[in-house]
């Protein structure tokens, strides 16, 4: 008995043959998962350090300032979070439906052998590079806008009352309304595989009894594969959002990159993404410039991590089991 | 249930009613299932133009020396094999760097931290960097790496990539371990072995087509990424294969030459957004066989 014990006691002194092996794994996995939390808490203070310059410069008022004057030293927010604002809410406009559509077709009508191959498709769309949409869009969908497009426009919903304003101008082919809908095209892919993957997460046996009471495909869209993926398909539209608050080769080619807001749509403007990109050669090491540059860098992490955080706490119960 | 839940639709005693419900039903239906269809042959409308454009335009100006000849000022027949070189180098030294960094996060997440709170932190800010714009990633390293050290260089680059690198092969390595079943690390655990060895040998192993996978799709995402490599390795319009120095990469170049007035650079921005948008198809096509030989 006593000596059970004591062999028991010095049992732990023994070295098992792994153990140094272990600890030294398991480390470096918590070093490399502890690194990534480092980096994004390096990410947003650098670009606050950045960006203080500007930030006590001009105060609050740098977020709401229209200016950007480079010649007089003086910047602004305004122009550039209002146009990513309005170019990504316009292209969620857009996309939404057409990627619910695309979802709906893949998940309850597409025959079997063509799903994978157009969800493939579908796919592959979200993997072309941003830059590419940029030359696609200024070289191919600019001229069309410019041309049949926008004049059609101008000369029919411009004419209406209060909406008319929105659709008024040169129609140069370029600015807010086509960097929204390269956007809508660029984040339709993103979206439509969120929704179809939560679309097939709703169990058959609702469906089916759904089916078995005499509804159509679209009553059992409607009545019974929509409520209960609602969180879910919310939290997609929002990573879609996240991704467009922050494109920038795609908006930066046919944004128009104008210092201004534009009444109208049609008009040129700027994303945050887009200014950063386009001013950074002009903007010397430690001047105020850069540093606001840096500032409006920090705002679009603040937002694009609002909307991100927002959406993985939509979408985490139903994608991850 | 009493008929009244049943609500508008209740099925009619009047023939009529019914029948007239019924069409009305079968419309809506017929119309939405229209609609489903026509959106999804808008997408793939879109996918056909971007392809056509692509090949028109890009074998158009697709000749041997684009990839024999650097970058030349317009007008003097250059072509684009330093920024091809320096697209590659970067590419790969950025995925060397990330790979190993995100396997070991992937492998945490799923070997040691479930449930654990770290863990859930880590799960969240690596989908958040997974989707955050890339352009702060290159505003990130212009601050951290370029200002510090005195200048724009290829090796910024490479750690700008390798930060969009880690996110991804992150969750595609969690995913791929968490589908492995219980059974085969207890199996390994109960022969003696320690729980790297488990892990090394049998569950890398054993997910190696996932993992793979997710490394083709993260060199895929990186390939083409523009907006990090402006703020860090720059763009070069010598040949240059030092590290040290600013590099040129092909994205950089198609977009400097993209917006340029000379009819030649244009041309040869579209041969490159050709042969990088093949690349990255190829890669992700590639990615997804692979997925499913191994499944």
């Amino acid at each position: 008995m006593s000596q059970a014990t004591a062999t028991l006691a010095a049992a732990p002194a023994r070295q098992s043959p792994g153990s140094t092996g272990d600890a030294v794994f398991a480390f470096a996995c918590r070093a490399a998962g502890v690194l990534v939390l480092v980096l994004l808490g390096a990410i947003i203070v650098s670009l606050f350090i950045g960006g203080w310059q500007a930030f006590s410069a001009f105060g609050a008022g740098f977020l709401t300032s229209t200016d950007w004057d480079p010649v007089q030293e003086v910047f602004g927010a305004g122009v550039s979070v209002y146009g990513t604002i309005v170019t990504a809410v316009l292209a969620m406009l857009v996309a939404v439906p057409f990627a619910f559509g695309i979802a709906f077709w893949l998940t309850e009508l597409a025959p079997d052998w063509l799903r994978r191959p157009v969800g493939t498709a579908i796919e592959l769309l979200a993997a072309v590079p941003s830059i590419i949409y940029g030359m696609w869009g200024f070289f191919i969908i600019a001229p069309v806008m410019a041309d049949p497009i926008q004049p059609f426009i101008i000369d029919t919903i411009g004419e209406l009352p209060y909406i008319g304003a929105l659709f008024q101008g040169p129609p140069f082919g370029t600015g807010l309304f086509t960097a929204a809908l390269i956007l809508a095209i660029m984040v339709l892919p993103f979206i439509a595989a969120v929704m179809r993957d939560v679309f097939l997460t709703v169990p058959p046996v609702y469906k089916e009894s759904a089916y078995g009471l005499g509804c159509t495909t679209w009553e059992v869209m409607k009545g019974v594969v929509i409520p209960y993926t609602r969180v879910s398909v919310v939290g997609g539209i929002m990573l879609g959002l996240g991704r467009a608050l922050g494109e920038t080769m795609a908006v930066t080619f046919v944004i128009g990159n104008a210092n201004r807001i534009s009444t109208s749509l049609f008009g040129g403007g700027n994303t945050i993404a887009s200014v950063v990109a386009l001013e950074f050669p002009e903007a010397g090491a430690g001047s105020l410039k850069l540093s606001s540059l840096l500032a409006l860098g920090f705002i679009l992490f603040v937002l694009s991590f609002i909307v991100l955080a927002a959406s993985r706490f939509m979408l985490r119960s139903r994608l991850k089991g | 249930m009493s008929a009244t839940t049943i609500g508008s639709q209740a099925p009619s005693k009047n023939l009529q009613v019914a029948a007239a419900l019924g069409r009305s039903r079968k419309r809506a239906d017929a119309t939405v299932r229209l609609l489903g269809l026509i959106a999804t042959l808008i997408g793939l409308f879109f996918l056909a133009s971007i392809l056509f454009t692509l090949f028109y335009r890009g074998f158009a100006a697709l000749n041997g020396t684009v990839f024999t000849e650097v970058t030349k000022p317009p007008g003097s027949n250059g072509g684009l094999l330093n920024p091809i070189v320096g697209s590659l180098i970067q590419t790969f030294l950025g995925t060397a760097i990330g790979t190993p960094i995100g396997l070991l996060v992937g492998t945490y997440l799923a070997e040691y931290a479930q449930g654990s709170r770290l863990g859930g932190l880590v799960r969240f800010v690596s989908d958040i960097l997974l989707s955050a714009p890339s352009i702060l990633i290159g505003l990130f390293v212009y601050s951290a790496l370029v200002v510090p050290f005195g200048g724009f260089s290829g090796w910024a680059g490479c750690v700008a990539l390798a930060i969009l690198v880690i996110p991804i092969v992150v969750r595609t390595t969690e995913d791929m371990l968490s589908l492995l079943p219980n059974t085969l690390r207890e199996s390994v655990i109960a022969l003696g072995a320690p729980k790297w060895k488990m892990i090394v040998t049998v569950c890398w192993r054993a997910a190696i087509s996932g993992i793979v996978t997710g490394i083709l799709l993260a060199i895929a995402r990186v390939a083409g990424e523009t907006a990090p490599l402006l703020f860090t390795s720059l763009g070069n319009l010598n040949w240059s294969v030092n590290l040290s120095q600013p590099m040129s990469s092909l994205p950089v170049t198609i977009y400097n030459y993209a917006g340029s007035a000379f009819q030649d650079w244009i041309a040869l921005a579209w041969a490159g957004a050709l042969i990088i948008t093949l690349g990255v198809l190829g890669l992700n096509i590639v990615a997804r066989g692979l997925l499913r030989g191994g499944k």
